[in-house]
């Protein structure tokens, strides 16, 4: 699923032909995936990936490229969800005529219209006010889930069924595979329409309202207006987003309103990194990776989620996009230069850390379950009632941590001073 | 050329209880250039607020072109053909130069809130943008990120934002401010050839420059024009000088002195 290279910064100045490689390369991508990865449960979490992918575009149109962050994502994604489940239902039940694969644009007109409704009275503030009010706006949306139950169904939710009407071309949306599919389309129709849109005018004037609202005042432009149409985008596309959850799993509860699912969307966009296109799919796929993936192997995967976080906030604020020029930069340096040795050092010293990470993470839950046999990892059986596990834990780790920085400012040094190498001259 | 174009009548503005801007009236006439001079805190900067609509006047009125302005909000009165400068460059800072005389371009060149049509397709914008940038001479570097530009680079970009929409009427907020006097001549040129035909109206605290420049000179003292001239005229002025240019004119012989 690796798709980093499909945007840089200003594809504009790309020729067209490498744009057009990179749009087909992507294509392929989410054709081949489900049959390169084929266990059924494998199609479940890159059907995930997908849905993220779409909710992590959708808030992107406000954070990354608006300036305005929201803790009520779940409000648009969630409503959408809701009333495509209704509109499948109705479906079904033969009042309606609709083909699951458009069951999406009845998402889309909710976001967009629940948008519209709310939009234009909270776009007239702007940073932690902003913020504040679309927390209260996903907070009353998520209250009146619960005050509704008629049209929210409870606390048990509203389950329908994503097979009704007749097969599309023998499709009937039953397997996973082809919820996949129907995914994978509408996910490169909201790539392809978000791309265009950091393309266009309006494009450019949402990120001047960004980067600074009074300016775009004074060369003409409505900041509110500008805010209030990122809202509607935004809300268009989490509406999408939230009728393939619902298709994906045939429910919508309270759940998908919750602040719990306002804030996951937050966090994964902003692992993944708000300042590039690719930085919030990155994001999705990293989510799912983490939160839904890594369960099945560790309890610990929250530990690992929340080292993750800090560690991104920490060493790399712009998300981990942010790392991926300078990453291929170093490693092209390191080939040109022949500096396999100092890479080495320094691909080692974070090997150490993760392992050094792992092992104690996973002795601390280990412990915490109070299981009696020792711990399997990698091969191997470590003893958490012993002592000497936790040492080597916390010695590899030690390692890590005094190795990493000089390991990496050695093989910096050596690649910026790389003339030398370049002329044959042997270290 | 004694068309009036901007006009303001009786402005006053508050803060709390503090008189800021204390009953100004000035007409500026089409095509001429007006520079606003004062001592710090005169309130120059309040009055290029109240007109831009950055601000709201107390009270008052501001005529632009036949068209009442004050109550109006920032963007209309920019439609309305009046367009300014910051004191304090106010630009879109995680942008390319292109990208921020590009934006500055797009209202004037019919290009509103379009999401239909890509940029790269809009030829008179990408031509009106690189005009805008061989005028303040930013051509080499425009695909450079504006906060990495110097101080007298991201001033000329000011200068450029301003005047890229084709505004009738420009205002500019101390364009020389800070700047070497190398950078301050060659920002006096710009200034020149940007406003040519146009009506320009500028806070300057140079006096070298609004003399050279100006053809009137409004002088504001403590929140009302005390008078507007002439620079000849302003420079005989009695009440003037003992105001505010005499101590200018130490302060200048200070940094002549200084310098030297």
């Amino acid at each position: 699923m690796s798709t980093h290279y499909l945007i840089g910064n200003r594809p504009a100045s790309r020729p067209s032909s490498r744009m057009l490689f990179i749009w087909l390369g992507f294509a392929a991508v989410l054709l081949l995936a489900p049959q390169i990865l084929r266990s059924s449960l494998l199609h479940t979490h890159l059907t995930q990936m997908g849905i993220g992918m779409v909710l992590a575009l959708s808030y992107n149109v406000l954070l990354g490229q608006s300036g305005m962050l929201s803790f009520g994502h779940a409000a648009f994604s969630g409503l959408g969800a809701f009333v495509s489940v209704h509109a499948m239902n109705l479906v079904g039940d033969g009042l309606l005529w609709l083909p699951l694969p458009l069951i999406p644009i009845v998402g889309a007109l909710t976001g967009l219209g629940f948008a519209a409704l709310i939009g234009y009275v909270i776009t007239r503030t702007s940073g932690v006010t902003f913020a504040m009010i679309t927390l209260g706006i996903g907070q009353m949306v998520y209250a009146s889930s619960l005050m509704f139950p008629a049209f929210f169904g409870g606390e048990g939710g509203v389950s329908t069924n994503r097979v009704y009407g007749d097969p599309w071309f023998e499709w009937d949306f039953g397997p996973q595979i082809q919820v996949y599919y129907l995914v994978a389309a509408w996910l490169f129709i909201c790539v392809a329409a978000t791309f265009y849109l950091t393309r266009t005018p309006l494009g450019r004037l949402l990120n001047g309202v960004r980067d600074n609202e009074e300016r775009i005042a004074f060369v003409g432009f409505n900041p509110h207006l500008l805010r209030y149409m990122a809202l509607m985008i935004s809300g268009l596309f989490a509406g999408i987003g939230g009728a393939l959850m619902a298709i994906n799993f045939e429910i919508a509860t309270d759940e998908v309103l919750s602040l719990h699912e306002s804030g996951a969307v937050l966090l994964f966009t902003f692992i993944g990194g708000t300042a590039t296109f690719i930085g919030p799919m990155l994001g999705a796929v990293i989510g799912v990776l983490l939160t839904k993936f890594l369960p099945d192997y560790t309890a610990g995967w929250q530990m690992y989620l929340g080292l993750v976080f800090m560690l991104v906030v920490v060493y790399a604020p712009g998300g981990i996009s942010s790392l991926i020029k300078p990453g291929l930069g170093v490693l092209r340096q390191t080939m040109a230069q022949r500096r396999y040795a100092s890479f080495l050092g320094l691909a080692l010293s974070a090997f150490a850390l993760l392992a050094g990470t792992i092992i104690l993470v996973e002795l601390m839950y280990h412990r915490a379950a109070g299981a009696t046999g020792p711990l399997h990892l990698f091969g191997m059986a470590l003893d958490h009632q012993g002592v000497m596990s936790w040492v080597i834990g916390v010695v590899i780790l030690l390692g890590g941590m005094l190795t990493i920085k000089p390991a990496g400012r050695l093989l910096f040094e050596r690649l910026s001073a790389g003339e030398p190498a370049l002329q044959g001259v042997p270290q | 050329m004694t068309e009036k174009i901007l006009e303001l009548k009786g402005v006053y503005k508050q803060f709390g209880r503090t008189e800021i801007i204390r009953g100004v009236d000035l007409a500026v006439n089409k095509g001429e250039r007006l520079a606003v001079i004062g001592p710090n805190g005169a309130g120059k900067s309040t009055l290029f607020h109240l007109i831009s609509g950055r601000l709201p006047v107390s009270s008052g009125q501001i005529w632009f072109d036949g068209h009442r302005i004050d109550g109006q909000n920032a963007q209309s009165i920019y439609r309305r053909g009046l367009s300014r400068s910051f004191q304090i460059t106010n630009l879109f800072h995680r942008q390319s130069v292109y990208e921020n005389i590009l934006s500055a371009a797009m209202w004037s060149q019919g290009y509103r809130y379009t999401f239909w049509k890509r940029i790269s397709q809009l030829q008179p914008l990408h031509e009106r943008t690189q005009e805008v940038l061989e005028l303040i001479g930013l051509q080499s570097r425009h695909d450079v990120a504006v906060n990495l530009l110097t101080y007298a680079e991201q001033r000329a970009l000011e200068i450029g934002m301003a005047v890229a929409g084709g505004s009738d009427a420009i205002l500019l907020d101390e364009p020389t401010a800070g700047m070497s006097r190398g950078e301050s001549d060659a920002a006096i040129e710009l200034i020149k050839t940007v406003s040519a035909k146009k009506t320009l109206l500028m806070v300057e605290h140079d006096m070298g420059v609004v003399f050279g420049l100006a053809d009137r000179v409004a002088v504001v003292v403590y929140g009302q024009v005390i008078a507007c001239d002439t620079p000849e005229r302003i420079r005989a002025n009695a009440r003037v000088q003992e105001a505010y240019l005499g101590v200018v004119k130490d302060r200048q012989k200070e940094v002549e002195d200084g310098a030297a």
